[in-house]
């Protein structure tokens, strides 16, 4: 079942492959997800130094700036689009995020949760000797 | 009982998909659809890296902190690094998809410095720290830290070693079918990592700096 | 130059483990003397140690497991044998010796008996259901099973070099870190765990991408058999899980070899944070286990009673609520570690919302058989046998997902007994009717039918004698891991367990004997037409054995049952087809790359144990060195020649000629 360039499933995009034969559109994909990414990016390293912005949002910017980013390489780079010959990557993208957010998510609210009822460990330690 | 059910066929009721199923997918589909499920796999990995990170990022042991230790400027070149070369990277796959062997040849090398400047680096980062007193033994913080950006930086040596294949491989046989399609899982690899660098400087180096 | 490794590694000084370890070894060496005396080398080499065939990968995983059951097994016979005679009494096993049989007890049965179990069963069954000649990636099958191979192999190597962990099946910190186990033993377990963990996450994604991507023409996802989407369900979890545990291992690994501080006592280490994330892990493993065993029984069940599966849909929706909500329950398993009552009761109340779906199936079951003509052979009964005690089961695990009643039962017997009364009950029940069920479609000939019930019914029996006591005896107040005890109270019940597990050992005996009666007498059990049961899915369409492309030209599926409704259009049409067009077919080449790779990762594997730090450079070297040379291959596939594909073919149409002609009574 060998196959040769770009002959697709109708139904089906392999992941990381784009729809498009020609490369003029391609090459300007590229250039404007990195332009993106570099735009983003560099926001990102000035609102964590700077005084400029109320400090609390700080850490909300940096990490809505990040899942930005994150889009801009999946949509620019990695070609994930909401079309119907993306869906099994979309759906297997999504299953996996899902789980990120419950290991991260889960491990953070249990552990803080933990660690706010136990005993700090280096008090306990003191209660061995 | 199947005779009489086929027309009531359910998938044609719910509407999941026009047509009935065509059969198995061609091979190009197939590789990069597992490589792609590894790749989940391996965010979900790095998802338990990052977990620890959180929950130890205050565990200094009276050692010092991130704020202390990082330099923005180097991880922003590091950044700046990694960002390039997932463009050269593409265009990497846009001369394996022309077949065009000269600019294939080029962009993989480009990508290849970029990486290996990058590596060159977190390295001289982390000799530093170490040198510093402030190695991965030194608090769970450390130790949190040198892990998650560690396991990062041993994907990208493994991306450069598979880089390099690639690129022998093009060389010595060239575009061939199976060879294309590594070309495309190797893609989908380089871009992830530069998915995870995101998450890395955001929250280990920009956050960390920021408290 | 080699490490830590010196002559005191051996354990001279204890006869158990040495007398084992010797038996073990010169029945080795006496298979391998055997198998090259006799000339058998070339053929195993050919035909199974290289082979990329999904049917042979998955025999060799089952066989992998059913080896190490018997390892497993005779771990939990000196276990009842200790607690029965322990009682104000030292015992016959000092406690140093007990702790590492309790840890390889479980470690061996979750990882190299159930884990391994399934996986074959899956790897062998799916592609055939699907109507496809192999699954998606055969060479990195292979791998994946060598792998894993490699992890049961260090387990082993520990009985005699070394010794193993003592800090149970799961290693806790801080008895896990360096401080508190010195020796080797835990790093056996890390090491075999990290490579046998790869196999397995190679197998999910094989099967994973199998099941979206490789089905024949026709074959909607609502048409799939309930097996398939069972196996679609537990390898997405595994691929989900699994590296949550490789990281995790990795972690402590890193404390252990490097002075990190994740889980240590000093230094800010947090060991909590392990508990979390290995239960992270484990829960979802258990599903990872439990779903191909409910996928098996919704194919014995509609097999032998004669009627398509029941709610299919419904069944469906349970199973992939099943697969979300496993991964939203792990808290339960430590309740009592300290977190707040919120979040105990969140974690509860998921932990028995999952029941719901099982139960869901439970009912699907029951339905399939109502109305139906229902067969009482072999895998039906381990099927009934599971549907009672799994159910006794889940009705105990959704007693300790109370957190307040966990807090008095969490580490007792009565956990202990809860699963194993799940995983015994549904895993290994589940895998043991498959097995029977499926064992002629490998072998070409059925098991004997007379043994196999009798080993079900000392299987069933033995189970309840030897698990129902510790129910009591945790009420009692019993903790789990006794390596000796003062209550009288309990020491009855533990009796009677040790007659359940005698039981348990005859019924083995009857499998043993099962499988030799049935290979002496093939001839009289031979299976000719391919479908031995009248079953209703795409694998009874092929020979038993199938050849090795499977179809000779792959099926065009219709609905539900695709091979039933074939039967019944070839009953009606009163004859087979018969003008069916051959084509030459590519299949991918055999390839030592997984043997090969499994014996750098053993050599990788063992020397990182003893710290022996030029071998492991070495190991890895050659393990890339193998993938390299794998990837420089030009020819990974040979073709089959039409004609070739059509004389097979024939062959077992003309078998299957009578069957079909005699217009089936059921």
């Amino acid at each position: 079942m060998t196959d040769v360039h770009h002959s697709h499933d109708p139904i089906d995009l392999a992941p990381g492959e784009e729809d498009e034969g020609r490369i003029g559109p391609r090459l300007i994909g590229y250039v404007v997800g990195l332009g993106l990414a570099i735009l983003l990016t560099a926001t990102s390293f000035f609102v964590a130094g700077t005084d400029l912005v109320w400090q609390p949002s700080i850490p909300v910017a940096i990490i809505v700036l990040a899942i930005a980013q994150m889009g801009v390489h999946l949509v620019f780079f990695l070609h994930i689009t909401t079309g119907a010959d993306n869906t099994n990557n979309v759906l297997a993208l999504a299953f996996g995020i899902l789980i990120v957010v419950l290991v991260i998510g889960g491990s953070l609210w249990i552990m803080s949760n933990l660690n706010h009822n136990m005993m700090p460990m280096d008090q306990l330690m003191k209660m061995q000797r | 009982m199947s005779v009489t059910t086929m027309t009531q066929d359910l998938h044609q009721v719910r509407g999941l998909e026009v047509t009935d199923h065509p059969g198995p997918a061609p091979k190009r589909i197939v590789t990069a659809y597992g490589f792609w499920i590894f790749i989940l796999s391996d965010m979900v990995m790095f998802s338990c890296f990052f977990a620890a990170f959180a929950v130890l990022s205050g565990e200094t042991a009276g050692g010092p902190h991130g704020s202390e230790l990082f330099n923005l400027k180097n991880v922003a070149i590091e950044t700046g690094c990694l960002l390039l070369s997932s463009f050269t990277c593409g265009m990497a796959s846009i001369a394996a998809d022309v077949r065009n062997r000269l600019w294939f040849h080029v962009s993989m090398a480009v990508t290849c410095v970029l990486g290996l400047a990058f590596l060159f680096i977190e390295f001289r980062e982390f000799a530093d720290l170490v040198a510093r007193g402030a190695g991965p033994s030194r608090s769970a913080f450390l130790s949190s830290f040198f892990t998650l950006v560690g396991c990062h930086g041993l994907h990208v040596s493994a991306g450069v070693l598979w880089l390099l294949t690639m690129m022998a491989q093009v060389f010595a046989k060239g575009f061939r079918a199976d060879i294309l399609r590594r070309i495309l899982c190797f893609a989908l690899f380089w871009h992830a990592l530069d998915i995870i660098w995101v998450a890395v400087f955001s929250v280990v180096y920009l956050l960390g700096s920021a408290a | 130059m080699l490490g830590k490794l010196t002559w005191a590694a051996i354990p001279f000084d204890q006869p158990i483990p040495l007398v084992a370890g010797g038996v073990v070894l010169v029945a080795i060496l006496a298979v391998l003397v055997w198998v090259v005396v006799k000339g058998h080398l070339p053929y195993l080499w050919d035909e199974w140690i290289t082979s990329v065939d999904h049917k042979r990968i998955g025999v060799m995983y089952v066989l992998l497991a059913s080896v190490m059951l018997l390892r497993g097994f005779s771990d939990a016979i000196m276990m009842r044998a200790q607690q029965a005679v322990a009682f104000q009494a030292p015992g016959f096993l000092p406690p140093e010796h007990y702790n590492q049989i309790f840890s390889a007890h479980g470690t061996i049965m979750i990882f190299f008996v159930a884990m391994p179990f399934v996986i074959g069963l899956m790897n062998l069954v799916v592609p055939l259901q699907l109507g496809v000649r192999d699954v998606a990636f055969p060479t990195l099958n292979s791998v994946g099973f060598w792998l894993t191979a490699t992890g049961a192999l260090l387990v082993n190597v520990s009985l005699v070099v070394g010794e193993f962990a003592r800090t149970g099946w799961l290693p806790y910190p801080p008895l896990s870190e360096l401080t508190y186990s010195p020796g080797v033993g835990v790093d056996y377990y890390l090491w075999s765990l990290e490579i046998s963990g790869i196999g397995t996450l190679v197998a999910g994604i094989n099967l994973v991408t199998t099941v979206l991507k490789i089905r024949t023409k026709g074959m909607n996802y609502l048409r799939m058999p309930m097996f398939c989407w069972t196996t679609l369900a537990s390898n997405l979890l595994i691929i989900a899980a699994f590296p949550i545990l490789t990281a995790t291992l990795a972690m402590l690994i890193l404390d252990r070899y490097l002075g990190f501080h994740f889980f240590t006592n000093e230094a800010g280490g947090n060991m909590m944070m392990f508990m979390n994330l290995i239960w992270a892990w484990g829960h979802p493993e258990v599903y990872i286990l439990v779903l191909p065993a409910f996928g098996i029984f919704s194919e014995v069940v509609s097999t032998f009673s004669g009627k398509p599966l029941f709610g299919y849909r419904s069944m469906v929706l349970a199973t992939m609520a099943i697969c979300i909500i496993s991964f939203m329950v792990w808290l339960h398993h430590f309740f009592t570690m300290g977190a707040g009552p919120d979040v105990n009761a969140i974690f509860g109340i998921a932990s028995m919302i999952i029941a719901v779906p099982t139960g869901v199936k439970i009912y699907n079951w029951l339905f399939t058989m109502y109305g139906g003509r229902i067969r009482f052979s072999t895998p039906m009964l381990w099927s009934i046998g599971f549907m009672v005690t799994f159910i006794i089961g889940g009705l105990t695990g959704v007693l300790v997902a109370v957190p307040p009643a966990d807090f008095l039962l969490h580490n007792s017997l009565f956990l202990v007994a809860h699963f194993h009364n799940v995983i015994i009950g549904g895993v290994l029940f589940g895998a043991f009717a498959g097995y029977t069920y499926w064992f002629p479609k490998a072998f070409g000939f059925k098991l004997h039918e007379g043994l196999g019930k009798a080993a079900f019914w000392f299987w069933l029996v033995g189970f309840y004698v030897a698990f129902f006591p510790l129910y009591a005896v945790g009420f009692l107040g019993m903790t789990r891991r006794m390596q000796h005890y003062d209550v009288a109270e309990w020491r009855p019940w533990l009796l009677l367990a040790s007659v359940g597990a005698v039981l348990i050992l005859i019924g083995i005996i009857f499998q043993i004997a099962q499988l030799v009666v049935s290979i002496r007498d093939r001839e009289e059990l031979r299976d000719h037409t391919g479908d031995p049961w009248d079953g209703r899915s795409l694998e009874w369409a092929t020979s038993s054995p199938p050849p090795v492309f499977n179809f000779a030209v792959l099926p065009d599926v219709r609905g539900e049952d695709a091979y039933w409704a074939q039967k019944v259009r070839a009953r009606q049409a009163g004859a087979a087809k018969s003008d069916i067009e051959y084509r030459p077919i590519e299949m991918p080449r055999n390839s030592p790359t997984g043997f090969v790779c499994a014996f750098f990762a053993t050599v990788t594997g063992f020397a990182l144990i003893w710290h022996i730090w030029w071998m492991v450079i070495a190991g890895l070297i050659g393990a890339f060195a193998t993938f390299v040379v794998f990837a420089w291959r030009d020819h990974d596939e040979y073709e089959i020649p039409a004609d070739e594909v059509a004389r097979i073919d024939r062959e077992n149409i003309s078998e299957r000629r009578d069957m079909i002609s005699a217009a089936g009574s059921v």
